[in-house]
């Protein structure tokens, strides 16, 4: 695997530099995969493609680099929903949070 | 229920219900399935072993079904593996359905040459019935029906414990205190002890119908089905024709409302279609959580299987994880009180057994949240991957209707015996995980696992020690039995024939190699060749004690 230099790190494994041959036949494409689609479909079609291309990668230390870049500049809003669906118990049943 | 009659077992009289307490080795709270392991455990070793259960019998529903083939292996052991994989109903094949159509299906055994299966279903309640038949075959064990403790006064010598008995209240001693009084545990509130983590707010329906009909011996899981939308389901067989259905409901469902038949049959209905015929035999609604107490061991009170740790249900690691909780606590418990380790071996069960609870935690909350999905993103990411994997191999190792209950590997454990430096072995064995079971001839017995019963034992490939380093590891204060695979005879040692090859392609056995089993089977050292020094190395680490090599002047 080859390390790649990024901007304000040590040292990436992921390859961030530009690599797609002809960038604007993709991304048109890519926004093209959804014409047609509701939003719940445009979600479920992102996620599928999202698990093939992370198989294909196969390496979970670019993944993990993958999703900090992708989280990058995405601040948490309001309460995220999964804190409502558990709570922290002890033995007694008493609510922790 | 139709196919099976609670047995009312009779309350016992307590030998000295009072004036001097009694004093016990051993005493073990509560008479589920990990208490009656843990006692005849104990009673085979010779060890006087009392049970207190507040109730006067198993089970009431089936609850836990599906028993592991480690759990099973374990049962061998404790003498009631044929009674309770002969009734069971044996199954390897699970299938996943999304919406409308099956996705994949899995074979959890595609390998000859085990005794025992993947997994077998058969309702508690059966299970503990011949649990307590086996215990009140050995004489070491009592039973003590609705004798339930009240009260628990740990002292740095004995355990003091309040009993209340139908005639009266009584105390007796015990040297060590096992826990195995369930999820709400009395005994570790009455220590004032916890046990935490995570609530869910998903409830479940979980009913037992008696049906029959032509459905296979199969695991099959639902995601989003027509009959339940937007929910998940699974339907699973048990022994009498007896099938578990599991309804996922929400977190905003009725229990009270939900446990009504009129409300289950329209459901059933649905899901098993209009010409089945189908009676309930058991339903209850349940909500789950996965938590478990910082330490396991509290001085001389010892906890084990839900009391000390609790999970969800998907993954079987429940009933199974206490079994194995025993399966390694016993064997140590025995050495203690023998004086043949210190105590602090002890500690090594906290060590390795929370190890195992996590482990079964991460699992069983990764399961929970992939059948639950608790946001859109993370529901679109569940349905994605039940979509690939109708097309796409990957797909389907994303997909997590429970991550079915396997051992817990203690390669990391201070018990273990790190490989030698540059040392690799290939083969099913992995150190710190259980023996692999393969066929084998001998005097025990067709199978390996029955040659690794009792204490350590050092398992040779095509080689042989000599006589005197043999009877050596026998004399020891914990001793080794030698079982030589081929190479040539040596006094003392016992010999299996492997004939199928199996043996040594599961372990890697090349000529010389020797595999060092504990008592419960996990393999803790392996070598390329014997060397006396090391072998007794090894068994000193996987006893607590250090090793201070002593020579014989010649």
């Amino acid at each position: 695997m080859t390390a790649h230099a990024l901007p304000g790190t040590l040292l990436s494994l992921l390859n961030t530099q530009p690599n797609i041959p002809a960038p604007d036949d993709f991304y048109q494409e890519l926004v093209d995969m959804h014409r047609d689609l509701s939003e719940q479909q445009s979600a479920l079609v992102n996620a599928k493609l999202i698990l093939l291309l992370a198989n294909h990668v196969g390496d979970l230390a670019v993944l993990r680099e993958a999703m900090r870049a992708a989280r990058q500049d995405i601040a948490p809003e309001a309460q995220a929903v999964e804190h409502t669906s558990r709570t922290r118990v002890t033995s007694s049943g008493d609510d922790l949070s | 229920m139709k196919t099976y009659t609670n047995p009312i077992y009779s309350c016992a009289a307590p030998t000295e219900p009072s004036g001097t307490p009694h004093h016990w080795p051993v005493v073990v709270a509560g008479a589920g399935p990990v208490g009656l392991c843990a006692a005849i455990d104990l009673a085979q070793r010779g060890i006087d072993v009392m049970v207190l259960d507040e109730d006067n019998t198993v089970s009431v529903g089936s609850r836990a079904i599906c028993w592991a083939k480690r759990t099973l292996e374990i049962l061998d052991r404790l003498g009631c593996g044929d009674r309770i994989v002969g009734k069971g109903v044996e199954w390897n094949v699970g299938r996943v359905f999304f919406r409308d159509e099956q996705v994949y299906q899995f074979n959890l055994q595609p390998e000859a040459g085990h005794r025992r299966p993947a997994f077998i279903n058969l309702q508690q309640y059966w299970v503990e019935q011949f649990l307590v038949e086996r215990c009140s075959g050995l004489p070491q064990a009592e039973l003590r029906w609705q004798n339930k403790v009240v009260g628990v006064t740990p002292h740095a010598d004995r355990v003091a414990i309040r009993v209340a008995a139908p005639k009266g209240e009584y105390t007796v001693y015990a040297d060590w205190l096992i826990v195995a009084d369930g999820a709400r545990s009395p005994v570790r509130g009455m220590l004032g002890l916890e046990s935490e983590g995570q609530a869910f707010r998903d409830r479940f329906l979980i009913a037992d119908v008696l049906m029959h009909s032509d459905f296979p011996s199969e695991r099959w899981f639902w995601f989003d089905p027509p009959f339940h939308r937007h929910q998940s389901a699974l339907l699973h067989r048990q022994a009498d024709n007896v099938w578990r259905v599991d309804f996922q409901l929400g977190p905003d469902a009725d229990p009270d409302e939900e446990k009504k038949p009129e409300k289950i049959m329209p459901r059933l209905r649905a899901m098993l279609g209009d010409k089945a015929e189908f009676e309930i035999e058991w339903a209850s609604v349940y909500t789950f959580q996965c938590r478990r107490m910082r330490s396991f061991r509290h001085g001389r009170a010892l906890f084990v299987g839900d009391a000390a740790h609790l999970v969800s249900p998907f993954g079987a690691r429940g009933a199974n994880s206490g079994i194995q909780d025993v399966d390694n606590l016993i064997w140590k418990l025995e050495l203690v009180m023998a004086g043949q380790a210190p105590q602090s071996l002890l500690d090594s069960y906290d060590t390795e057994r929370t190890f195992a609870a996590d482990e079964n935690i991460r699992h069983s909350t990764r399961s929970t949240n992939f059948i639950t999905p608790k946001s859109e993103a993370s529901r679109a990411f569940r349905d994605a991957a039940l979509l690939l994997a109708k097309h796409h191999a990957f797909a389907r190792r994303l997909v997590n209707s429970g991550r079915l209950s396997l051992p817990t590997n203690f390669d990391a454990s201070p018990l273990t015996t790190v490989d030698p430096d540059g040392e690799s072995f290939a083969g099913a064995v992995t150190l710190g995980g259980p023996a692999v079971d393969a066929p084998v001839e001998g005097s025990r017995g067709a199978w390996l696992l029955s040659y690794l019963e009792g204490g350590f034992t050092l398992l040779m490939f095509d080689a042989s020690a000599p006589a005197d380093a043999i009877e050596a590891l026998a004399d020891d204060v914990n001793s080794c039995n030698v079982v030589q695979v081929g190479g040539k005879p040596v006094a003392g040692a016992s010999r299996i024939d492997d004939r199928e090859r199996l043996l040594a392609a599961r372990y890697d056995g090349k000529p010389g190699s020797c595999y060092l089993f504990r008592p419960d089977q996990h393999l803790c050292a392996r070598w390329r060749s014997f060397e006396l020094p090391s072998v007794r190395a090894a068994i000193a680490r996987a006893t607590g004690q250090a090793y201070i090599e002593t020579r014989v002047a010649a």
